[in-house]
């Protein structure tokens, strides 16, 4: 038999770039992405060595210059006990950016492995399990997260397992759909038909074709893990005292601004919210990337 | 250069070039494609997938995609040129002389809007209201024969079956009585009885109305059938032109006349010898080309070729753009038509299936999607399965490999002993022995690995492979299905269509199985690739003794490659036998109605059997014979009350039907239907 | 008509296990899990058998089933227990509070919802264009914004620096309509910059599929004005995912609620929730928790109900 024809060298015969490198060459052309990839940076440089490039300590106090408002010597002012606001917020990502993404981190293998397995398994286990996903999602994370930490006691630890668990459910749900569209797919008759163990089709086969959805997923949930961090400790359920956390401060502080202390609140206020968006702009590009 | 615009042509492209704009690139798509459509003509254009066909379409009505521009030449719609109107004209034009039907009819209707509303909106554009506007989409309705126009008009799409949303997707092309019509792969994704039907409307309507035609498709035999003259489209050029007898039967373009070439036809077997296929890939998108577009996969290409851009012969009312046009058709063929032997005869059957029963619950009702099926398969025989949508092909593969399991009951021997219902329950052996390539490859090669990691797996745990042993499997079995060690580092994305079903092909042969199940593994193909592909499933039977249950929708290729056919019906096989008996007959009228209902290139003309209305739901088969709502031999009330038993006619060959033997062989000798 | 009672009924069944099981959730992150409840109120310090007395009063020393039955039992009658904090019935703060939310939450809804759609459409209809840009990045950057973030900053422009608007929701007895409206106007906008974004967001990419779907290419070729496209042929069947999530979103509502009425000192189901978290008041948690429950379970219903009218695959089965 002849040389088949298909099997000749020309150019259109495989595709020039792989998967991976076509992700990251959108991923660097992307401007969402990088505005965002470089606010968080930012913000991890002040988490990592923020302690040392900060003007003061962020915990001495200064009473006698305490509510003094941004001038050169604090640029960001003081506020009632006299700390220095703009090493205060400098220092302030590092405690955030521990418990959000170690909850991220838990509620991704969480919910990945909850995802793969009542997509794959589906029948009973995936309504049981399903439909306790769902009661977990009818009610507002904040909620969920109060009523534990109330029952459980604050901590560090209680927050990101509550946060964890509370976003679990919605990676989960994600994961899932995604699996049961795979599960229809040819790929995982075939390893059916090389008699592959559930762990195998799970693991090897499923796994890695739903990581793109995954990836999206948790980037997302990453910035409400940051949100729902703040927002717990703004209400007195997450970080406590001394810590400089931003939620924290605000806190401690929204009740002065009716007397004009602003710089008591907006830096902190614009921190998160920087935080935040570069965070969800980082999000949006890796989605814009993976789907194209 | 602008041609002067003549009021004669209904549609005139000049030198029209478009292009995609693809990472920040323009990637011409058409390159200066000329062609004249007459008052009243019907044009067909043809063409393998990417050669843009479509656009040409979406390029004539203005409707390019976001990325999509117009990059040279003119467009002229009954004098009018197209490319000048402003947006008003634009939509009067569309309103009142050009219109078009495409594929997936499903799709193009809107669905939460009522057929009636949607068609009654055209006749409001014409200042046409109220009841007249009602009236008048009735009217319509009726004209594309539709049997229940005022109950339609109440529809929604989605509670239409497809062929009946493709008939009131032309009925609304046809409200304005435009003066060009476009079809754009109407009929594509159709069942064959369907698309017959739908094909037979498109020609009484134009005899009716006065409507120049483009035709768009990639079906050689259906364009034969409707057009007066074909353009045969290649890289975005125009390179055969002509009457479409002409052109069919005397090409004179190298790519038309390889083109041809790739088709099963005139029942060619593969113990008659090989297809013929085309070598290479067409030309990307935006692609540069130097010299004639198709010379890299010409063995007729000399130096002169590659260099210089051959432009449009004019042989006298036909065109080639070809500079050795005269002499296309002495071009050699690509592939060897090797013979292949015969399989052995007389074997044990390698597979047995007795009793074979699959119901599944839908809402409550019980749908039968497998009824009592029985059939055997000799070692190195291919069986083909050949059905409608719905009639149980694909369910009775996935019962024999185990992915289902079927009612209790039937019974499945494979080599003499029988196999689990499960596929959990199998032993190794039996898995490997029974093996599957998918119709879509896409869906079947997981994409996140590489062809190596595919291909060793499955030697790994069906061959029990490893280490040196494993690579050197793996080395043999790449070449087998003609891939090279380039294709094994890269993923399937990376590949074209037709090299990954090589992939799934391999991974079927890694474990020596005795029978492979194709199921549709060429319907998603070019017809040159399928021919490639079905070269190898050929030559690999005859190497490798192997059994196919083979499973398609297009006869041609069924006929090609099978020794036994099985005619299956709302989940009965309503005939059974040797393929050359099924398909010379006499035959089931159900067979007969799908023989009948395949488009031919030759044009003979043939008495037709078309089947009224739609398959009936497996939920709620007919009474008695499954076939009688649709069957256009039905003899009586015994058809309607008793089902008949799938009774031998003649050795091998069995027929369910109430008509005996003889009485069909002589109703069907007026009719002799020889199939493409 | 059958099909679309049916289902109806599955969806209203679904939605009552998830209740039910929210209700164990609950039940469980008020009662079991802090363990001794006497000892958690009375605090380390407390004698033995005044916390032994007080868990029998308040019923807690019983078997868990018992408790439960009982809870639940009381709870669907309208008997939400006894606050531990006012030692009165915890049913009309729940439904006093719930009143105050419902007119914060309408006031935003009512605001959002218009604007959040126009957005998208717009969007859409400019897709890839500056104003495309400008909506789509502007809504997911309020969108991802803690509510109290961007509360602070409204207060700071709106009511410390402009002074147009009071930083308290709490408005002077007896104030009418409209000054209670005024009053909630700085409430209600950290609540509708978090939902637009969602909204036009949803609305722009159903926007973009419908356009670029084959029926729209079919209503083009038609002949149809623009307008007339995009209004009968586009929206519809655009906006259609939109309404499931506005739905959905009333749980992140909600859980804003929380954080706004503590912000803006507004006498909300959220703010009751907070206080009864702090003072571990756990009848008033579990009721204004439970009741949040109810309260999204019925939205989600309310948005499938109205979905399954709009979208007539649904309404009227398939025949297929």
């Amino acid at each position: 038999m002849s040389a088949i024809p298909t099997s000749s060298p020309t150019p259109d015969d495989t595709r020039q770039r792989g998967p991976l490198a076509e992700v990251l060459f959108s991923l660097l052309r992307s401007g969402t992405f990088l505005t965002g990839l470089v606010i968080v940076l930012f913000w991890v440089g002040c988490a990592l060595f923020g302690e040392h490039f900060a003007p003061y300590d962020p915990l001495a106090d200064d009473i006698i210059n305490a509510l003094a408002p941004p001038s050169a010597a604090h640029w960001f002012g003081t506020d009632q006990i006299g700390r220095d606001v703009f090493s205060r917020v400098i220092v302030g990502s590092r405690d955030i950016l521990t418990v959000a993404p170690l909850a991220t981190l838990l509620a991704a293998v969480a919910g990945t492995a909850l995802g793969l397995i009542t997509g794959y398994f589906r029948g009973i286990v995936d309504d049981v399990v399903s439909r306790i996903l769902e009661a977990f999602m009818a009610i507002p994370v904040v909620i969920v997260a109060l009523l534990a930490i109330v029952a459980l006691g604050t901590s560090k630890t209680t927050v990101i397992v509550v946060i964890g668990l509370s976003f679990a459910p919605i990676i989960a749900r994600t994961v899932r759909s995604a699996v049961l569209a795979e599960r229809e797919l040819d790929y995982v008759a075939a390893a059916q038909l090389r008699h592959e163990s559930a762990l195998h089709t799970m693991f090897v086969e499923i796994l890695p074709n739903v990581i793109p959805p995954i990836l999206v997923e948790t980037t997302v949930r990453l910035g409400y893990a940051i949100f729902a961090v703040a927002t717990l400790s703004f209400m007195g359920f997450g970080i406590q005292p001394p810590s400089p956390d931003w939620g924290l401060s605000i806190s401690s502080n929204y009740g002065m601004i009716g007397g004009g202390f602003w710089w008591t609140v907006l830096f902190d206020a614009l921190a998160i919210a920087s935080l935040v968006i570069g965070v969800n702009l980082v999000a949006d590009g890796v989605h814009g990337a993976l789907n194209d | 250069m602008t041609k002067s615009v003549t009021a004669e042509n209904a549609l005139e492209l000049a030198d029209l070039s478009v292009a995609y704009r693809v990472a920040g690139r323009n990637r011409a798509v058409l390159r200066n494609l000329s062609l004249t459509i007459g008052q009243g003509e019907a044009y067909g254009l043809v063409g393998e997938s990417g050669c843009g066909k479509s656009t040409v379409a979406l390029t004539v009505v203005r409707y390019l995609p976001r990325n999509g521009s117009i990059t040279g030449g003119a467009i002229s719609l009954d004098g009018q040129d197209v490319m000048k109107l402003d947006a008003e004209a634009l939509r009067r034009a569309r309103a009142e002389s050009v219109s078009m039907v495409y594929q997936d009819p499903g799709k193009a209707l809107n669905p939460s809007i009522r057929i009636g509303r949607q068609l009654t909106e055209i006749f409001e554009l014409g200042g046409i209201m109220g009841q007249a506007a009602q009236d008048r989409a009735i009217a319509m309705l009726n004209r594309v024969r539709i049997s229940d126009p005022t109950s339609v008009m109440q529809r929604y799409p989605h509670q239409l079956s497809g062929g009946m949303q493709q008939r009131v997707a032309i009925a609304m092309a046809l409200a304005n009585d435009p003066s060009m019509l476009i079809l754009d792969e109407p009929t594509t994704g159709l069942d064959a009885t369907v698309e017959a039907e739908v094909l037979d409307l498109i020609a009484q309507l134009r005899q009716e109305l006065s409507a120049s035609i483009l035709f768009i498709s990639h079906n050689l035999a259906v364009v034969s059938n409707m057009c007066d003259r074909v353009g045969v489209l290649y890289a975005g050029m125009l390179v055969e032109e002509g009457p479409t007898e002409v052109v069919f039967n005397d090409p004179r373009h190298p790519y038309t006349v390889a083109l041809l070439r790739c088709l099963p036809r005139g029942g060619q077997r593969k113990d008659q010898g090989r297809l013929d296929t085309i070598p290479g890939f067409l030309p990307g998108i935006g692609a540069a080309i130097k010299g004639c577009a198709f010379a890299d996969r010409c063995a007729l290409a000399d130096d002169r070729c590659r260099t210089e851009s051959p432009p449009l012969y004019d042989l006298g009312g036909r065109l080639s753009r070809c500079h050795y046009h005269e002499r296309a058709q002495a071009l050699p063929r690509a592939t060897p038509s090797n013979v292949a032997p015969a399989p052995r005869a007389a074997a044990a059957p390698v597979l047995r299936v007795a009793g074979l029963n699959k119901t599944y619950a839908s809402h409550g009702h019980a749908l039968r999607a497998v009824k009592d099926v029985s059939l055997d398969l000799r070692p190195g025989e291919t069986l083909g399965l050949v059905g409608e949508s719905g009639s149980g092909k694909t369910t009775f593969a996935r019962l024999l490999l185990g992915l289902v399991p079927p009612d209790e009951g039937g019974t499945i021997e494979l080599e003499g002993k029988a196999l689990a219902p499960r596929l959990a329950d199998r032993s190794d052996d039996q898995i490997k022995a029974m093996q599957i390539v998918f119709q879509n490859p896409d869906s079947a090669l997981n994409r996140s690995h590489s062809v190596r990691h595919l291909i060793s797996r499955a030697l790994k745990r069906l061959a029990g492979l490893s280490g040196k042993a494993l690579e050197a499997r793996l080395n043999d079995l790449v070449r087998s299905v003609r891939l090279t060690d380039r294709h094994l580092a890269v993923k399937p994305r990376q590949l074209s269509g037709g090299l990954k079903q090589r992939v799934a092909i391999a991974r079927a042969f890694a474990g020596d199985p005795r029978i492979v199940v194709c199921d549709e593994p060429t319907s998603a193909l070019d017809v040159s690739v399928q021919a490639a592909i079905l070269n190898l499933l050929a030559d690999l039977q005859s190497k490798e003794d192997v059994s196919y249950i083979f499973i398609s929708h297009d006869l041609a290729v069924v006929r090609y490659l099978s020794d036994k056919i099985a005619v299956l019906y709302l989940g009965r096989i309503m005939e059974f036998g040797p393929s050359e008996d099924v398909f010379s007959g006499p035959h089931h009228p159900y067979t007969e109605a799908l023989l009948s209902a395949v488009p031919r290139l030759d044009q003979t003309e043939t008495a037709r059997i078309r089947l009224d209305g739609e398959i009936p739901s497996a939920t709620n088969p007919p009474s008695g014979c499954v076939f009688h709502t649709r069957c256009p031999r039905k003899i009586g009330a015994v058809c309607e009350q008793q089902e008949p038993p799938l009774s031998e006619a003649q050795p091998g060959h069995s027929i369910r039907c109430h008509i005996p033997y003889g009485e069909l062989a002589r109703l069907q000798k007026a009719v002799v239907t020889e199939p493409a | 008509m059958l099909a679309i009672l049916s289902f109806f009924v599955r969806r209203v069944s679904l939605s009552l296990v998830t209740l039910f099981l929210l209700s164990i959730m609950v039940f469980l992150g008020g009662q079991v899990l802090p363990g001794n409840v006497g000892r958690a109120i009375l605090g380390p310090f407390a004698d033995q058998r005044a916390v032994d007395a007080l868990n029998h009063t308040l019923g807690v020393d019983r078997p868990l089933l018992t408790q439960y039955a009982t809870w639940i039992w009381n709870f669907v009658r309208g008997d939400m227990g006894t606050s531990y904090i006012f030692r009165s019935p915890v049913a009309p703060f729940v439904i006093d509070a719930l009143g105050n939310s419902m007119k914060l939450a309408a006031v935003a809804f009512v605001l959002v919802v218009p604007i959040g759609i126009l957005g998208g459409v717009v969007a859409a209809l400019n897709l890839n264009r500056p104003l495309d840009r400008i909506i789509s990045l502007g809504g997911l950057s309020v969108t991802v914004l803690p509510e109290f973030v961007t509360g602070i900053i409204l207060i700071l422009i709106f009511g410390v620096w402009l002074r147009w608007l009071p930083i308290s929701a709490a408005w002077p007895r007896d104030a009418g309509f409209f000054t209670q409206l005024y009053y909630l106007i700085l409430p209600s906008l950290p609540l509708f910059l978090v939902l637009f974004g969602y909204i036009a967001r949803m609305a722009r990419s159903g926007m973009i599929e419908a356009l670029d779907s084959d029926y729209t290419r079919t209503a083009v070729l038609k002949g149809l004005p623009w307008r007339t496209v995009i209004w009968r042929h586009v929206l519809r069947n655009a906006l259609l995912p939109t309404i499931t999530v506005i739905a959905t979103q009333t749980g992140y509502l909600i859980g804003g609620l929380v954080v706004i009425e503590t912000l803006f000192r507004y006498q909300g189901i959220g703010s009751l929730i907070f206080t009864a978290a702090r003072g571990k008041d756990f009848p008033m948690l579990e009721s204004g928790i439970l009741t949040i429950g109810i309260v999204y379970a019925v939205a989600t219903l309310a948005a499938d109900f109205l979905y399954s009218v709009l979208n007539p695959r649904i309404r009227l089965g398939s025949d297929q």
